[in-house]
């Protein structure tokens, strides 16, 4: 029995790819298994962006939003979802099963982030499809470098899902951070009132929150068209933060509990 | 069999957890290639002790070791196997698919992954619900479902949290009789139980009550020492008169 010990040396790397994919690979595994969950998360931003179509009524308006809007649904679906999970893994035991394991702490987050983000990527192609050619949103040039933002903007989401979830001890708490969380950057982002006409205090909230610079991407993709400067700029803060909040993750995960 | 070197020894451990002392002071070794039985009421502290020796629960004060090394070290995560009271597995996947998932996190791969799969799954009489969905198991299958994780990488240590409870008596015997064959090969198994006719069925027993050893000695000692006629009634006699001469502490502990 003993004689086929699982290598029993003290692993080394911060981050292993073979434990990473069987992470990623486990979470789809969960997904394929409730397709009602999968559904929902391909169609909801749909739905939104279709209901905000007849909302307007209005081809300029719905132009001038609906970028706006392709950025934000995903972002919050992927908030939700990512925090759920999480606080389900500390809820089910599996978490600390995991920790008392050779499995990494980034191992583990950065398995969230490839099953989710290859989900995100499903939902933004629905999305961007529906809105480009059934809506009649219409793009300055290519479709890509929207889709790509997009993207990025709903991997955020679940990474600060993924870091919200550790301050929540029930799954109660982890569904009210949507609305603590993710309204005030709503309110904030730019969505409702522009970010320059806002008072000193609300622009300069505005300016350290993470969505912001994912609307403004957006924003200035629907209107240029092409990969500007200003655009890599917000591209490069949305991967800080989506970084920033997968480390704060991996540091308030703790292999110890009281 | 037993060897002098213990596979996990502990000095003077304290546990205080929201101002309650939940393991006071405790000062023990676990044998290798032996059955220990930890047995308790519900509430005594197994369960922290267990977790503490798998090194995810955060001592107060004292010593912790498993096979040379302090509990918790990295080096000791494929090493030691530890079964929850709970599954602790992912309900919405197959039992497959979880065995694949922890084993591949033990470090086994694929011939090695698909083997230990195959003998855990045999070894736990689950073979024929393994492409099931783990949440529509019955309390039963459930319970092994823990155990067939914490065997899967042939670890050195086994923690096993209540394994048995729920389980009827034919699969509880053979699960028994799985424990007494792994510790003959020399895994070494540290089993908590709050029933306590299955006490008598370990080599070497911790009485435990309100974060205390009530008697750390084999069942026949205990009960030649309290002049019990079962580990019940010793349990008992030790609970009633902790500091009598009966009580088998080994150090002059408060």
């Amino acid at each position: 029995m003993t004689a086929a010990i699982a290598a029993p040396a003290a692993r080394a790397p911060l981050i292993s790819w073979a434990l990473t994919q069987a992470t990623a690979r486990r979470v789809l595994a969960q997904l394929r298994h409730d397709p009602r969950t999968v559904v929902m998360m391909l169609a909801v931003p749909s739905v939104l962006m279709i209901l905000l179509r007849y909302v307007l009524n209005d081809p300029v308006a719905l132009n001038r939003f609906a970028p706006e809007y392709i950025g934000v649904f995903p972002f919050v679906i992927m908030f939700i979802v990512a925090a759920i999970t999480t606080q389900r893994e500390r809820a089910r035991g599996t978490l600390e099963r995991l920790m008392a394991m050779p499995l990494g702490k980034l191992d583990l987050l950065a398995g969230y982030a490839i099953a989710f983000g290859l989900v995100a990527c499903a939902q933004v192609t629905v999305v961007l499809i529906i809105s480009l050619t059934w809506l009649g949103v219409t793009v300055p040039g290519s479709a890509v470098p929207m889709a790509v933002v997009a993207v990025l903007d709903a991997i955020l989401g679940m990474a600060l899902g993924l870091f919200a979830s550790a301050f929540a001890r029930t799954e109660f708490q982890a569904v009210q951070f949507m609305p603590a969380f993710v309204l005030p950057q709503a309110l904030l982002c730019g969505l409702v009132v522009p970010r320059d006409q806002m008072t000193p205090v609300l622009s300069w909230l505005s300016n350290v929150l993470p969505l912001s610079y994912a609307i403004d991407a957006m924003q200035r993709i629907s209107t240029s068209g092409s990969w500007t400067a200003a655009i890599a700029a917000d591209v490069a803060v949305i991967l800080a933060f989506t970084a920033a909040a997968l480390v704060g993750g991996a540091l308030t995960l703790r292999r110890r509990t009281r | 069999m037993a060897t002098a070197e213990p596979v996990a020894q502990a000095r003077d451990l304290v546990v205080r957890r929201g101002g309650h002392t939940i393991l006071d002071h405790l000062t023990f070794g676990i044998a290798r290639g032996q059955v220990t039985g930890l047995l308790g009421p519900s509430g005594c502290g197994k369960t922290t002790l267990m977790r503490t020796l798998v090194g995810v629960q955060r001592i107060t004060a004292g010593e912790v070791s498993l096979l040379g090394r302090p509990a918790g070290h990295p080096g000791l995560r494929a090493r030691v196997g530890y079964a929850t009271q709970d599954a602790a597995v992912y309900p919405d996947l197959t039992l497959n698919e979880n065995l694949r998932y922890f084993g591949t996190v033990l470090g086994l791969r694929k011939r090695r992954l698909a083997e230990a799969i195959a003998k855990t799954v045999r070894d736990l009489d689950l073979t024929s619900v393994q492409g099931r969905v783990v949440g529509t198991f019955s309390g039963g299958q459930l319970a092994r479902v823990g155990l067939a994780v914490a065997l899967l990488g042939r670890p050195d240590l086994l923690v096993l949290d209540e394994p048995t409870v729920g389980l009827d008596p034919v699969l509880r015997h053979d699960l028994w009789t799985m424990f007494h064959r792994l510790a003959d090969a020399g895994v070494t198994l540290l089993v908590s139980s709050h029933v306590m006719d299955e006490a008598a069925r370990c080599d070497f027993l911790l009485f435990m009550r309100d974060g205390r050893f009530l008697a750390e000695a084999t069942p026949r000692e205990i009960l030649a020492s309290t002049g019990a006629s079962d580990l019940e009634g010793a349990f008992l006699r030790l609970a009633a008169h902790p500091h009598a001469p009966g009580a088998l502490q080994e150090e002059g502990r408060p």
